[in-house]
């Protein structure tokens, strides 16, 4: 069908232009198209009598009065197929990794959610190797979890270890607002890992229009849904959730939006919450997980706040490494306690020891800090950093239970740990005889 | 009369500005928008604007809607369908029961219809009335057995005046849409009554009588039932940043509670979370009636992801089916989670408007109607002299966790128990992390008042030797006062706090709260003569331990009464540590 085109465009502005026109759906794709052919997408945002807003792809500058735009009678919606793995499009859907393009099997972007009776109980644990993750946040399948981290910390790296050293089935990385030297990075561990294959990009870097930045999230969930509903195990990144929020805002205020908290538009948090529950485990189906970065200088802030009302938790990483304060997994209760008989009581010994510890550092300010068993707390701190919160050391979860009894018995006695007799029976190792911890820290 | 009829103008989101083209229109009725030929958008008018311009908000998605849609008004304010066959289901914010809908679409698309009640049970009827008989609204035609209950079948509440019973059916078996009687009014004009009837769900049910919450609603919970204690018929709000435990803390006392009825209004929060309640409960069976925890419970799901104008109508219809098991005569509880959801809907939908915004961009009215929402919550005195009673506790999820904000501040002046949920106290492990010195109650506890007072008095001792402590270290202060903070420290670690995951201490009954509490007194009020700070600390780790130990076991237990004794004998040894020397 041939399809009307337009030419008296109202108002530019910098995501948004206003034009006249008849019988156009809400939510429409269109096409702008320049005095000299090119083309670039916009998609209808709001309908007022015949005048119609809509949200430019590539942003508004460049765009001229005389520019055409002819709306094309679909929505947004993205290419779904297997021939999608190890591929990289951009925020408008396009390639960018100089592969053909795609036509087929169009499915839509950002659809209802699923209903929560299809919803299964998760119940399964993803194991990453990360032994702050694997003993005391544990990671399940279908959770959908954050890193809250400033801007700087090695979260992109934490993000494609975790993705690589699991066994999903498809791995969808969303990037939002990333450096190109970011890009690159997850393109070669993707690749080191030998993941290509099973692992599909969508990639907006600071180069492009934030329009398209604000689809990637959309495209990522959309094709990694349609792949978890074929019964495939997806994970799927998003990096960086605080740039999206912020180009939210910034499409937000184009549209002359009454603003909520520091300029960010009322819904911010119905909108994080349409993208991060698609996180599900689908009854008779596959699943979808969802590791995403927040990057934050304060927990207090609207969009690490908001996030953390909608997730199930999430990975706080400061300083280069795994915090235990301020992280949570809200499903570790559901898969914890069919691992091993004391990963649950280790944890919480481990966790109760550590609390007390935090206090004497407070108190050591004051020089108040001098008996014994003091001492040993902010020893056994110190100890804990170092083998149990870097990132990036690789240990299986039993290895690391071991790790945390040989901590223990280093530093306090039996009755300190606080452990059922019956475990310290079974798992407290003999005087000096470590089975992780190196004999030279004892 | 025929009803309205209009067109479509203008789409922003859920807002859909409409040209009211034939009939007159009502603030808060229902419409129909019809779009792609055939699916139809449920929505209601919230605005009446000069020039027949009618403000519609949108309980769905209202992409590919385009100007001039045709838009049809039924002349009904939104409503609840009421009868047998609630309990035990899971509706979303507009009573669509979850698994029909199932049935038909693995997604929640929009326009699809389903009944809101079963059509087809069948339930038994016994009738209470007889031809001749003058009734009114809310008069009882006869019962049905529903789960654990006796549901009586009402004349509709919004029937006025006097009507006599023209026939009525048999005792037997009929589904709600069959005729069970009918009556005539005093014109001789005929009315045929089913077992169902619709409620509209912003109007609060009129009470009987109305009286005031003076007992306590025992919830298993120590830290609430003894300090922060709700009653039948009161209000409560837990505001709380993220991770501090609103949800464990809600779904423990949808479990334990007593009350006869539960309902859950997930307003607005994580779809899993509806999940693990509906997917549990069914598998739980409640100790007290040995059935089903489902049967008591009623789950209305408005998710985060679902759209966001049915979060208003997800509360309210909590609330209208409330007020209706409160006219059975049962005690019924609404746990509302999150109302900062319904709030932050109200305020997208009021930005949308373009009204002038109040505080934090929140509408101006936003206090007004959560006071009204919580004035639905009270005891009720039925005409056969039943008690009855609706309590709501209503989480509150303040931007930054800062009670410093609109809704919070608004939750706290119509609410009568405020559980404040402390991050601090989530950090450190300390569960229920409820704030042990802000948080308050009007209500009766179970313990008496004098006895709160007393615990009251011990932490708050205990808060200020514990900044001592922190500043001086323990050289810095004497060993009474770290004593009394090792009493307080007992206090919180085996009394205030508890393993809601553990079977035996994730329940604790009002006799074992007694018998608790007068243990923990007990240790308080005997004095201790120990001499170094270490065997003070030592001291106090084994009591806790002692008695940690004693609240894991079952009250039948055999070793029950041995730990008991272990740890007065405990207590006893350090009382005469002086003598002895």
């Amino acid at each position: 069908m041939l399809r009307k085109t337009y030419e008296n465009i109202d108002s530019i502005g910098r995501a948004i232009i206003t034009i006249e026109a008849k019988d156009v759906h809400n939510k429409e794709l269109a096409e702008v198209i320049y005095p000299n052919g090119k083309k670039a997408f916009a998609q209808v945002i709001a309908l007022n009598g015949n005048k119609v807003t809509l949200q430019l792809f590539g942003g508004g500058f460049g765009v001229s009065t005389n520019c055409k735009v002819r709306f094309l009678g679909h929505p947004v919606q993205v290419g779904f197929s297997d021939d999608m793995l190890g591929r990289v499009y951009a925020g408008n859907g396009t390639p960018i990794d100089g592969g053909p393009e795609l036509t087929s099997d169009m499915t839509r972007v950002a659809g209802p959610s699923i209903n929560p009776v299809k919803r299964l109980i998760p119940k399964n644990m993803i194991r990453t190797g990360v032994p702050m993750i694997d003993v005391f946040n544990t990671l399940v399948r279908s959770q959908k979890i954050p890193i809250f981290a400033r801007a700087g910390e090695p979260y992109n790296r934490l993000l494609a270890n975790v993705a690589t050293q699991t066994d999903a089935d498809v791995i969808i990385i969303g990037g939002v607002g990333l450096k190109y030297d970011e890009y690159h990075y997850f393109k070669e561990r993707i690749e080191e890992a030998g993941s290509k294959s099973k692992t599909i990009m969508f990639i907006h870097t600071h180069r492009d229009s934030i329009v398209e930045g604000l689809m990637v999230p959309d495209l990522a969930l959309a094709v990694g849904e349609r792949f978890a509903l074929q019964g495939k195990n997806v994970f799927v990144l998003l990096s960086d959730m605080t740039q999206w929020s912020d180009y939210l805002r910034q499409v937000a205020n184009a549209q002359d939006q009454i603003p909520a908290n520091q300029g960010y538009p009322g819904d911010l948090y119905s909108q994080l919450a349409s993208r991060y529950e698609k996180a599900a485990d689908i009854e008779g189906s596959g699943s979808l997980t969802i590791l995403g970065v927040t990057t934050m200088d304060d927990v207090t802030h609207p969009v690490p706040d908001n996030t953390g009302y909608i997730t199930e938790g999430q990975f706080f990483m400061k300083d280069g490494y795994l915090e235990l304060f301020g992280s949570l997994s809200r499903l570790k209760q559901q898969v914890n306690d069919k691992t091993r008989d004391d990963h649950r009581g280790i944890m919480n010994a481990m966790a109760r020891l550590l609390s007390e510890a935090e206090e004497r550092v407070k108190a050591q300010k004051f020089g108040s800090v001098k008996d014994d068993y003091s001492l040993r707390l902010l020893d056994y701190r110190k100890t804990f950093q170092r083998e149990l919160m870097d990132p990036f050391r690789y240990l299986e979860l039993e290895d690391a239970l071991d790790l945390c009894w040989d901590i223990l018995s280093n530093h306090f006695k039996k009755e300190e740990a606080g452990l059922a007799s019956d475990l310290v029976e079974k798992y407290w190792p003999e005087k000096g005889k470590f089975k992780i911890l190196k004999a030279e820290y004892a | 009369m025929e009803n309205a009829k209009g067109k479509v103008v203008s789409v922003n989101e859920s807002l859909v500005g409409v040209e009211n083209t034939k009939g007159s229109v009502m603030n808060g009725e229902v419409a129909y928008i019809i779009i792609e030929g055939g699916k139809r958008l449920k929505s209601e008018v919230i605005d009446v604007k000069p020039g027949k311009l009618v403000y519609l908000q949108v309980f769905e998605d209202t992409s590919w809607m385009r100007v001039g849609d045709e838009v049809e008004f039924t002349g009904l304010p939104l409503s609840v369908k009421l009868g047998p066959g609630i309990l035990g289901t899971v509706t979303d914010g507009l009573q669509n029961p979850l698994y029909e809908l199932a049935k038909e679409e693995w997604f929640l698309e929009r326009g699809m219809v389903v009944d809101s009640l079963d059509i087809e049970t069948k339930w038994y009827f016994t009738p209470k009335v007889k031809k001749g008989d003058k009734v009114t609204g809310s008069s009882v035609l006869g019962t049905v057995p529903e789960k654990l209950f006796t549901h009586k079948i009402f004349v509709p509440f919004s029937l006025q005046g006097e009507y006599t019973v023209d026939t009525i059916a048999d005792e037997g078996e009929y589904t709600i849409a069959d005729t069970i009687a009918t009556v005539k009014d005093e014109a001789g004009k005929s009315i045929e009554l089913t077992m169902a009837f619709d409620w509209p769900v912003k109007q609060p049910m009129p009470f009987h009588q109305r009286s005031v919450p003076t007992e306590t609603l025992p919830t298993g919970m120590r830290i609430l039932d003894a300090l922060f204690p709700i009653a039948y018929g009161g209000t409560a709000c837990s505001p709380g940043p993220f991770g501090a435990g609103k949800t464990v803390l809600q779904h423990s006392i949808a479990k334990h509670s007593r009350a006869d009825v539960v309902i859950i209004a997930a307003c607005g929060e994580r779809a899993g979370e509806a999940v693990e309640v509906f997917k549990d409960f069914p598998e739980l069976i409640d100790p007290r009636t040995g059935k089903s925890l489902m049967d008591r419970t009623y789950i209305v799901g408005n998710t985060s992801s679902m759209p966001v104008a049915a979060r208003e109508a997800s509360v309210y219809m909590a609330t209208a089916v409330g007020e209706y098991y409160r006219k059975q005569g049962l005690d019924v509880l609404i746990l509302a989670d999150s109302t900062s959801r319904w709030a932050q809907a109200l305020r997208e939908t009021s930005g949308r408007k373009e009204e002038i915004p109040g505080p934090e961009a929140f509408p101006m009215y936003i206090s007004t109607l959560i006071s009204a929402f919580y004035d639905r919550a009270g005891v009720e005195l039925l005409p056969d002299g039943t008690k009855s009673s609706l309590s709501i506790i209503g989480t509150v999820s303040p931007a930054g966790g800062n009670f410093d904000e609109p809704v919070t501040q608004a939750t706290l002046l119509s609410t009568g128990a405020f559980l404040g949920l402390s991050r601090e106290l989530s950090d450190a492990r300390k569960y229920p992390a409820i704030d042990r010195i802000d948080s308050s109650s009007k209500y009766p506890s179970l313990i008496t008042a004098d006895e709160v007072q007393f615990l009251k008095e011990i932490l708050r001792e205990g808060k200020t030797i514990a900044s001592n402590l922190l500043l001086m270290g323990e050289r810095g202060i004497t060993n009474e006062a770290y004593i009394n903070y090792q009493k307080s420290e007992l206090l919180d670690a085996v009394f205030l706090q508890q393993n809601s995951f553990h079977p035996i201490d994730g329940v604790t009954n009002p006799d074992r709260l007694r018998m608790m509490f007068d243990m923990i007194k007990h240790i308080i009020d005997t004095p201790v003569h120990i001499d170094t700070k270490d065997d003070i600390r030592s001291h106090f780790n084994f009591l806790r331990q002692a008695f940690l130990d004693w609240n894991y076991l079952k009250l039948d237990d055999p070793k029950f009464e041995d730990q008991k004794a272990k740890i007065i004998n405990l207590v006893k040894q350090k009382t005469h540590a002086k003598e002895n020397v």
